[in-house]
């Protein structure tokens, strides 16, 4: 008989002896090109030179992008948004990989990409109408490829493989034409990495070699549930399970971010496949305006977060170096006050939808039902004198 | 096919219109579990990816909200996916992709993003099988904004529907009687102008009272139709053919002259398919009806162990005891 006392059968190495306990700076696996402090430092495998031009916009985008997602939680506190998701502190991880795009390159966001449509060229107008309520995306997404936002948690990883398999048979990958090799990028966050379909998202990927981009931002938080409560092992380490490679990038630094999401999408593009990029950041705002993280995550690990903040070591490295003067600087502040004030009066301006708009596009080929409830809603309405124009 | 006619069963109706779809127009793509090589477990794709390849006929990982959510992404890159479900029991691990995503996306991007989707199930009882593999979930995606569902009931439907569901800009879900599929032969005649997709057809004339149909269950009501002629009564059977958007002309003439009627499916009754139909005969003939609309369906249970599922099946019997019933009001 065995012995009940006995240790159960080892079937391999004890996890926490293999991965250690969680590591808040990322581990020693972490991509990083330019620390906290300001200070560039080289990468074996995803070193690149940026020039001096292009290091002044990775600030300027954050700087806009922040704007945007300060000026949007105001709006809701006032009242104008009914809810707004957050991304401070996620600047980095969006506009580094945003910037490592080609114009021929399509994203499929979630519901907090504000920086990646920022850097699509997306006016940040346009967002707003989702959390205004008064409709549900308004922009052409074959305009700008980049798709609706999602909000079902990590359904949008299938659209995207799907896509990629598309791009696949339009003979649009691996062509050696830079102009025309494509690629697809999918966000998503730690908490959708636990939903069903993105991991069929990666198996599908990975079966048929799709040129798809699984982009993790690595917020540590779903909601109040952290990061432990979605996996046992840093999630990057998932990808090679499903058997493709993964890699943990710093997603506070937009250098690494650009450097390796860049190397991601070339990858995709040149018919090697899917990778998995796990952008290692954090959430310094709630989950959206509805949330109260105080009442889950302490306080002392915000304000160590803080220390990394995304914007403050690109500008410590452009000043350190002279890379940028103090009219850059006030220059960058006032397009940011500017395009806070475009928005305060741009997103009061938005136009409520019309009641009859509702039966418009359920179908592209209308249904008598629908006809006919549109023409007695009509009516109903009509009977109302001076209610609706 | 060859010129001319030919007989063939509603396995073979669809295999040929899959296959005219495909030649007809090269963005048309099939995915699905054993979809290639295999020909579908029904056999419904046979041959189609030998003819047409691997990137067009897609043997698909076994994940069913891997295979519609896929499906969406390449309808956005314009392609028409043509999905098969396996089971009518099996969708319900894609339900998300279906009702959130490809019924909604038309509606949520302003019609700039089109959702050409043909998802087929084989649906219903009646193959001794065993669990989820009987069902009839059509309520579920008739109750769907942005869906169309239709279920074919014979093989010449099944060759014309399947590729007017493909030519579709919505999505459709494309219920198939599996009972049916190497059943019965009918004669094809790829010559004629098919009726169009959304509309349902009266299938056998009568003047006593209505029977409402689709898919398996068009069969049973002809048969009841046939019995109650050897008692003198005149049954009208209506095939349906489209639950959504529902074509209510022909029902709705037909009731007006048997002041007549009974709706017979397989899926459970309450609040399925016949609720709908009574509800909406009652508001457009309530003065013509000489009785309330009665139902015969599946029982309110889970689908039963496959020993009995003739016994939960509507059967001629039962049809034609709710004509009794109505006819005796």
């Amino acid at each position: 008989m065995t012995d009940p006392a006995a240790p159960p059968p080892a079937f391999g190495p004890d996890l926490a002896e293999v991965f250690g306990p969680s590591q808040q700076d990322g581990g020693p696996e972490l991509v990083q090109l330019l620390t906290p402090e300001g200070e560039r430092v080289q990468h074996p495998e995803f070193d690149l030179d940026f020039s001096p031009e292009q290091l002044r916009g990775f600030y300027r985008d954050m700087v806009m992008v922040r704007r945007i997602d300060t000026e949007s939680t105001a709006l809701q506190r006032h009242g104008e948004l009914g809810i707004w998701a957050q991304l401070l502190g996620q600047e980095a991880a969006q506009v580094g990989a945003g910037r490592a795009l080609r114009p021929q390159d399509f994203v499929f966001p979630t519901y907090r990409e504000h920086g990646v449509a920022w850097c699509r060229g997306l006016d940040p107008l346009k967002l707003l109408g989702l959390f205004r309520g008064v409709d549900h995306g308004d922009w052409d997404p074959e305009e700008v490829n980049f798709g609706l936002y999602t909000i079902v948690i990590g359904a949008q990883t299938l659209h995207a493989t799907g896509y990629a398999m598309g791009m696949q048979r339009d003979g649009a990958v691996g062509t050696g034409d830079p102009d025309r090799d494509a690629a697809v990028i999918a966000h998503f966050g730690d908490g959708a990495s636990s939903q069903g379909d993105v991991n069929e998202a990666f198996i599908f990927a990975a079966s048929y070699n799709a040129p798809v981009v699984f982009f993790c931002q690595n917020n540590q938080w779903a909601i109040s549930e952290p990061i432990e409560r979605q996996t046992r092992i840093p999630l990057y380490q998932r990808a090679l399970g499903f058997g493709f490679p993964g890699v943990r990038v710093d997603g506070n630094d937009v250098l690494a971010t650009y450097a390796v999401t860049q190397a991601a999408l070339q990858r995709a593009r040149d018919g090697q496949g899917p990778t998995f990029v796990e952008a290692y950041t954090y959430r310094m705002g709630a989950h959206t305006t509805t949330d109260d993280p105080t009442r889950y995550r302490l306080s002392d690990d915000v304000e160590s977060w803080k220390l990394k903040d995304p914007i403050s070591r690109v500008e410590a490295y452009l000043r350190r170096n002279g890379l940028a003067d103090a009219d850059f600087f006030a220059d960058v502040s006032a397009e940011a006050d500017a395009l806070g004030a475009r928005l305060r009066d741009g997103v009061k301006a938005l136009p409520d939808p019309q009641p009859l708009g509702i039966f418009e596009h359920v179908y592209a080929e209308q249904t008598e039902e629908l006809r006919r409830q549109h023409d007695e809603f009509a009516a109903y309405l009509d009977s109302f004198e001076g209610s609706h124009a | 096919m060859s010129a001319g006619t030919e007989k063939i069963t509603l396995a073979k109706g669809l295999n040929l219109g899959l296959r005219k779809a495909m030649e007809d127009d090269p963005k048309v793509l099939l995915m699905g579990e054993d979809v290639g090589k295999l020909g579908g477990v029904f056999r419904i794709t046979d041959g189609l990816q030998k003819d047409f390849g691997e990137d067009r006929v897609i043997d698909s990982p076994l994940a069913e909200s891997g295979i519609v959510g896929t499906a969406v992404g390449m309808a956005m890159r314009g392609y028409r996916p043509v999905v098969e479900i396996q089971f009518d029991g099996f969708v319900y691990p894609a339900y998300d992709q279906i009702v959130c995503q490809v019924a909604k996306i038309h509606f949520r991007s302003k019609g700039r993003i089109k959702m050409p989707i043909v998802i087929r199930i084989p649906f219903g009882g009646g193959i001794g099988a065993v669990e989820h593999h009987s069902e009839s979930p059509e309520a579920q995606f008739a109750h769907t904004p942005g869906l169309k569902v239709v279920a074919c009931s014979n093989p010449v439907d099944g060759y014309w529907m399947i590729q007017q569901a493909i030519a579709c800009d919505d999505p459709v879900i494309f219920l198939e009687p599996k009972r049916q599929y190497h059943a019965d032969k009918a004669e094809l005649d790829d010559s004629v102008t098919p009726e169009p997709l959304f509309t349902s057809r009266v299938v056998r004339p009568g003047s006593d009272a209505t029977l409402l149909a689709y898919g398996p269950t068009v069969k049973t009501a002809m048969k009841a139709a046939e019995a109650a002629s050897g008692e003198g009564r005149s049954l009208e059977v209506i095939d349906l053919r489209t639950l959504s958007p529902l074509d209510m002309g022909p029902v709705l003439d037909s009731v007006r002259r048997t002041g007549h009627a009974v709706v017979v499916h397989e899926a459970h009754v309450n609040l399925g398919m016949g609720a709908e139909l009574a509800a909406r005969i009652t508001e457009e003939c309530f003065y013509s009806l000489e009785a309330p609309v009665l139902r015969v369906g599946g029982f309110d249970t889970p689908y039963p162990a496959s020993r009995i599922e003739e016994e939960w099946l509507p059967d001629l019997d039962r049809v034609l005891d709710a004509v009794d019933r109505s006819l005796s009001f």
